[in-house]
């Protein structure tokens, strides 16, 4: 089986299906553009998709992916391609050739999502969606709410009983052993890179002792915790012992700041934070306790309100300090912050039952070391080039938080728009 | 005192042109991963990022009188974690030298009566002569200290005699380098030049 993608110089291409390729492809699509939107992984969704809830309203992401899938389902301008990646990029504005890489999903449309297959196998892998924290099937669905709606093969199954086992359980014939990887050349007008952002690798803060301490977590991994349906049913427990954890430290400019890790400030990190401390009274009401350690917060604008109200709650503590170390705690398995308080020059050693690294943000794809003519600042985002029919949409671009990054992308949307329509223009 | 008294930074501007690496002082965001990190952070006075923050408020006084600067141990900790890269440990040293030039550092502290022990060692014949740095640091705080200190240490002195690491022969002159009298002329001149530098200010 091969993919058929018709493709002109009058589509545009987007690349990465997270919130930001979303909407850019939609509202291209809405405007009446043909456009191509490509996602590496099985389902579009990104880092959005693994979140709780967004700040500053505090609603469920959920609810507004779920629009956004709609939409794109609904609309005959966009051809979502998932497990695909873009390999090589030739051309110019308005006449690109772009080199696809499909890796293969072993599931073909028929597919219904019943699960036979997955309840049939029994090889286990860790689970991306959830940063590793617990493990997903061989033969899985990567999250409840993915679009396609479809089963994947892990390709680590191939050639294996399990994966014979998942092909005898599905009803449907939509188990295809046999697929291969395939490689597609398109011809497009106008690309969007939204490529997104990735977790800073909290390894590489070697004072923090994430890999040392197993009760030192990222902020990202809290976001998982926090979903019902996530690998702890919605309880924040501690990796070292299963115990809830009600006294919880954020650690600020994790990796950001720094010229020994990330340079840039990632500018989510105090209000995604602040957004975490809430998630305490919500699970525990008074009983849980949330201390911040901070160099500045840095909510800006109108978000300034919602840091006042964190404020304002007598549960939840700000030491303005960059914390030096931390240490262990042998008996409780506590981990043990250590720094100076620079509000009095007050030296501590706070111990806390679980630690939250509130990490960085950096581009998820490396541009200056691939061979695409695209220029990156020194923090590897993309820049801006006027002369170029390629645009950077959401964290690509920037460090950025969804509304900026949506603002984002429907701003790269106009101009590659234009592109198309200059181009058109000039044909006619 | 006027109602629109003018922001007084004359010291930051002293420390920037007389101070080794002391332009860095600026760059200080007052995160304070330094004081957390410094092994010696319980023991001092003020930790170097309270030094850079009195620095900028104008305590020229308590800054350059401070003993704190004299106990860095060179571990190079706050310069590793540092998130904007200063130099901690220089400027710490940078300053220690600056307060002594100007005499107001600290008499009595140990590290500066060994540094001064060092240098007055090193300069006569431009080699370290261990055995007389030694004996010197042994007698520092007094004649029947440095009679027990000696005591003490005899095994030590000993077994470095054994393993040629040491002799008593270098208490007769002992070895130098080829020119040390040149050597000489060079600091007293490199001495001229870096007093020239230094910018008066009050």
């Amino acid at each position: 089986m091969t993919t058929e993608i018709v493709a002109t110089n009058q589509t545009i291409l987007v690349v990465g299906g997270g919130i930001s390729g979303m909407t850019a492809a939609i509202e291209a699509a809405e405007c009446g553009k043909q456009v191509i939107l490509l996602e590496k992984n099985p389902s579009i969704g990104g880092r959005v998709a693994q979140l709780y809830k967004y700040f500053p309203k505090l609603c469920f992401p959920t609810c507004g992916m779920e629009i956004n899938t709609r939409r794109i389902k609904m609309n005959r301008n966009v051809r979502v391609v998932t497990m695909a990646e873009v390999t090589k990029v030739t051309g110019k504005k308005g006449d690109y050739s772009v080199e696809i890489n499909i890796s293969p999903r072993y599931v073909n449309e028929n597919c219904t999502a019943c699960g036979d297959c997955s309840n049939a196998v029994s090889g286990e892998f860790a689970n991306e969606h959830n940063y590793g924290l617990n493990k997903r099937k061989g033969a899985y669905l990567p999250f409840a709410m993915a679009y396609p709606q479809r089963y994947v093969l892990d390709p680590a199954m191939i050639g294996t009983d399990d994966a014979a086992k998942a092909k005898e359980a599905c009803k449907y014939n939509a188990i295809d052993l046999e697929m291969q990887a395939q490689t597609l050349q398109l011809k497009v007008g106008a690309i969007i890179w939204a490529t997104g952002w990735q977790p800073y690798d909290a390894n590489k803060i070697r004072p923090y002792a994430y890999d040392r301490n197993p009760n030192v977590i990222t902020s990202v991994e809290l976001e998982r915790m926090m979903d019902p349906f996530g690998p702890t049913g919605g309880k924040i427990l501690r990796p070292s012992d299963g115990k809830e954890a009600k006294d919880i430290a954020f650690i600020q400019c994790a990796g950001s700041r720094d010229h020994n890790y990330l340079k840039h400030c990632s500018r989510i990190c105090c209000m995604a934070s602040l957004k975490q401390t809430t998630y305490l009274r919500e699970r525990y009401g008074n009983e849980g306790k949330a201390t911040v350690y901070y160099i500045d917060i840095r909510a800006i604008d109108r978000f300034e309100d919602f840091y006042l109200k964190v404020r304002k709650d007598d549960n939840i503590n700000f030491i303005k300090s960059k914390v030096a170390n931390i240490t262990l705690d042998k008996e409780t398995g506590n981990p043990v912050l250590n720094g100076v308080n620079t509000e009095g020059y007050h030296r501590y050693s706070n111990p806390h039952e679980l630690v939250v690294l509130a990490v960085g943000m950096q581009p998820s794809v490396d541009f200056a070391n691939l061979s695409i003519d695209i220029s990156v600042n020194e923090h590897g985002f993309i820049e801006a080039d006027e002369e170029s029919g390629m645009f950077a949409a959401g964290c690509a671009a920037d460090a950025l938080d969804v509304n900026r990054a949506v603002q984002s992308a429907t701003a790269s949307t106009l101009r590659a728009i234009q592109v198309i329509n200059q181009l058109s223009a000039a044909e006619a | 005192m006027t109602a629109t008294e003018k922001y007084r930074n004359n010291f930051l501007q002293e420390v920037i042109a007389n101070v080794e690496e002391g332009e860095w002082v600026r760059m200080c965001m007052q995160c304070g991963v330094c004081s957390g990190s410094c092994p010696l952070g319980p023991h001092w006075e003020h930790p170097p990022q309270e030094i850079f923050m009195m620095i900028r408020a104008n305590k020229r006084q308590e800054v350059l009188s401070s003993s704190s600067m004299w106990y860095c141990t060179s571990c190079y900790n706050c310069i590793a974690r540092c998130p904007r890269g200063l130099p901690i440990t220089h400027i710490m040293h940078g300053l220690a030298h600056y307060g002594r030039k100007l005499g107001v550092a600290p008499k009595e502290l140990p590290t500066i009566k060994f540094s001064m022990l060092f240098w007055e060692n090193l300069v006569q014949k431009g080699r370290v002569n261990e055995l007389k740095l030694g004996l010197r640091l042994y007698f520092m705080n007094g004649f029947m200290n440095g009679i027990k200190t000696a005591l003490k240490m005899q095994k030590i002195g000993l077994g470095m005699f054994l393993t040629k690491r040491m002799t008593p022969m270098e208490m007769l002159g002992g070895h130098g380098c080829k020119d040390a009298k040149g050597l000489q002329a060079i600091l007293k001149k490199a001495q001229q030049i870096e007093d020239a530098k230094t910018v008066k200010q009050g």
